[in-house]
């Protein structure tokens, strides 16, 4: 199944969503033997086969993209965001393209966390991939419960999202202060028997002090970043696209944020870190393996091209056998800043 | 199942100013898939853009070597501008079949209502001798009317009725009016089959209601991954779920729809 996406005529691994249709004008290096890779990355002690997983949001529960490709060629799965009771979600329109991204406005709509153990889960299980489930909470109970609740189910890691907005603490967000990240942490780890991966959002004046936090109230890894704040206006109408105003930005246009966040948050604290935010090609997956994640998330990049995630991965496998490397996993935090 | 397809554009044909008549080879499409009439696909359009656009497919043929694909559309931005450039012998990158196009059943008898860029999708359903029809074809004005599309309702459909909003041509004034009229008369139909934008389906759906005919519409919403994975392109039903035009759509039944929302 390595090959799945080949019969495409003008499949450029590494390229993903480069749309080169005609014949290149250079000559294009000849792919490197890639066999003898460990590909292989470990994410709070769990075994990912490959460092590329696909981020929460983006892939549903896998069905829709199982139709393209073998789910087990991924790492890891992040799951469509859970919360305790099913949610419909914010009005339309939900989705806006800006340049080299896109603002989203989805609004959690899910259909609760028992539905995906009953319904969901099961499906996910025939494949040989990780399945992390994300979890979004109105107080740090329904965190907890959550959480309770998925390790029994047996999911292998659960990624705990601190962006929604703190309903106890007059919808602040959790992941603005490090004290409320904090005690979502707390109270996630308390409950579960499985790792906790907390995901920080970019929208803070300084992201080490909430992952400062997090790690000390005991999270075994971190993902980051969440979608940034953001807006487009249709000037004609002076309406804002979105029907919720603003919304997440997410595409190839963040990647250099998440790169640094990535940069600073690894140099922070000594937690693993599943590092995502714009990424469609291997080189931009070893940006954030070299700034310091053990493995990366592919997300926006799959409404572009389906097989961006194994594009990804056959793009790090040959970037590691071009640079001599035998382990993927020595990419992690290999960045040399001046 | 859809698939990723590079497919060929065959004929470029621009029918005015912003629209254009598409016709693609597909590959196995329509023999494998079951790529049909009031489905779409979803198309790369270009290498600046990160989201594909929805395209809804006109009409489908059985050929070889490959099969094809006609497409109606009109410039609305920067993707379908890009798509408008392409000529005979550029290459697509498309996923489809996508969405679940109109239902329908051999010997039935449809009324199809259409206004404006959405009398394109209904192309297929009025050529096909497998029903009976009556079509119902509204537009802007004369000049959006074009022959190439109203003539194939004319030649295929029992009645084919035209309205324009300027009256410029047909009946002055909305289909939903000469929906009205049609029902009134006491004429029986399996199904309407409705697809234009949403204020027009909304009156249609009304109409269809009060005369007691179901009515299948194509809805329209903004769009991301294309196949219910991003849960991007939502729409209210009237029992306060949300629906995806691009898995569960784009057709929907009428009186599921949430029309105030």
């Amino acid at each position: 199944m390595r090959e799945a996406y080949h019969f495409l005529p003008d499949a450029t691994v590494g390229n993903a969503g480069n749309g080169c249709k005609s014949a290149p004008a250079f000559p294009v290096p000849e792919r490197p033997d890639t066999s003898h890779i460990d590909m292989a990355v470990e994410l709070a002690g769990v075994h990912l086969k490959n460092p590329v997983a696909v981020a929460s949001g983006t892939f549903g529960f896998g069905r829709e993209y199982g139709e393209f490709f073998d789910l087990s060629q991924l790492g890891a799965i992040c799951c469509k965001g859970l919360t305790l009771h099913s949610r419909e979600g914010n009005p339309p329109p939900r989705i806006a393209e800006t340049p080299m991204g896109i603002l989203n406005s989805v609004g959690l709509q899910n259909p609760g966390v028992d539905a995906f153990i009953a319904g969901e889960l099961p499906f996910l299980r025939q494949y040989d991939v990780k399945v992390i489930a994300n979890i979004s909470g109105n107080t740090p109970e329904e965190y907890g419960i959550m959480c309770g609740k998925l390790s029994e189910a047996g999911v292998d890691m659960i990624e705990v999202n601190i962006s929604c907005p703190n309903v106890k603490a007059g919808g602040l967000a959790y992941g603005t202060r490090p004290d409320l990240a904090a005690e979502v942490t707390r109270e996630a780890k308390r409950h579960s028997s499985v790792p906790v991966m907390v995901k920080l959002s970019p929208n803070v004046t300084d992201i080490t002090e909430i992952a400062k936090a997090v790690a000390g109230a005991g999270a075994d890894a971190l993902s980051l970043i969440n979608t940034l704040r953001g807006m487009r206006i249709d000037v004609n109408t002076r309406r804002p696209i979105l029907k919720m105003n603003t919304g997440g930005l997410s595409g190839p246009a963040v990647l250099p944020v998440a790169v640094r966040m990535v940069w600073e948050v690894s140099n922070a604290v000594d937690l693993p870190i599943l590092g995502m935010g714009g990424v469609s090609t291997g080189e931009d997956a070893a940006q954030l393996m070299l700034a310091g994640a053990s493995a990366v998330a592919v997300g926006t990049a799959l409404f572009d091209d389906p097989y961006t995630p194994l594009k990804v991965r056959d793009g790090l496998a040959e970037l590691a056998a071009r640079q001599g490397l035998d382990r993927l996993r020595t990419l992690t935090g290999g960045v040399r800043p001046w | 199942m859809a698939v990723q397809q590079i497919c060929t554009v065959v004929e470029m044909t621009q029918l005015d100013a912003s629209t254009w008549w598409m016709v693609l080879e597909v590959g196995k499409l329509v023999k494998r898939h079951g790529l049909t009439g009031g489905q779409f696909l979803h198309i790369k359009c270009g290498d600046s853009r990160l989201l594909r656009r929805p395209i809804s497919v006109a009409r489908t043929q059985w050929d070889e070597p490959e099969d094809t694909a006609a497409l109606i559309f009109e410039v609305r931005g920067e993707g379908t501008r890009w798509l408008s450039q392409r000529r005979g012998g550029d290459k697509l990158d498309v996923l489809g079949p996508l969405g679940n196009g109109f239902n329908v059943s051999d010997g039935s008898r449809y009324l199809l209502v259409g206004g404006g860029i959405g009398v394109p999708p209904l192309m297929e359903y009025g050529e096909s001798p497998k029903w009976s029809k009556v079509a119902v074809l509204g537009f802007r004005t004369k000049n959006k009317a074009f022959p190439a599309i109203v003539s194939r309702f004319e030649e295929h459909c029992e009645q084919t009725y035209l309205c324009t909003d300027d009256g410029t041509l047909g009946r002055h004034g909305f289909v939903d009016g000469q929906v009205r009229d049609i029902l009134a008369k006491g004429h029986s139909f399996t199904d309407i089959l409705a697809c234009g934008p949403k204020p027009m389906l909304k009156s249609v759906a009304a109409v269809a209601a009060e005369f007691g005919v179901p009515c299948q519409v194509s809805m329209e919403e903004r769009m991301a991954c294309g196949i219910g994975a991003c849960l991007g392109c939502a729409i209210r039903m009237k029992d306060g779920t949300m629906r995806h035009v691009c898995k569960d759509g784009p057709v929907f039944h009428a009186e599921e729809v949430d029309w105030d929302a």
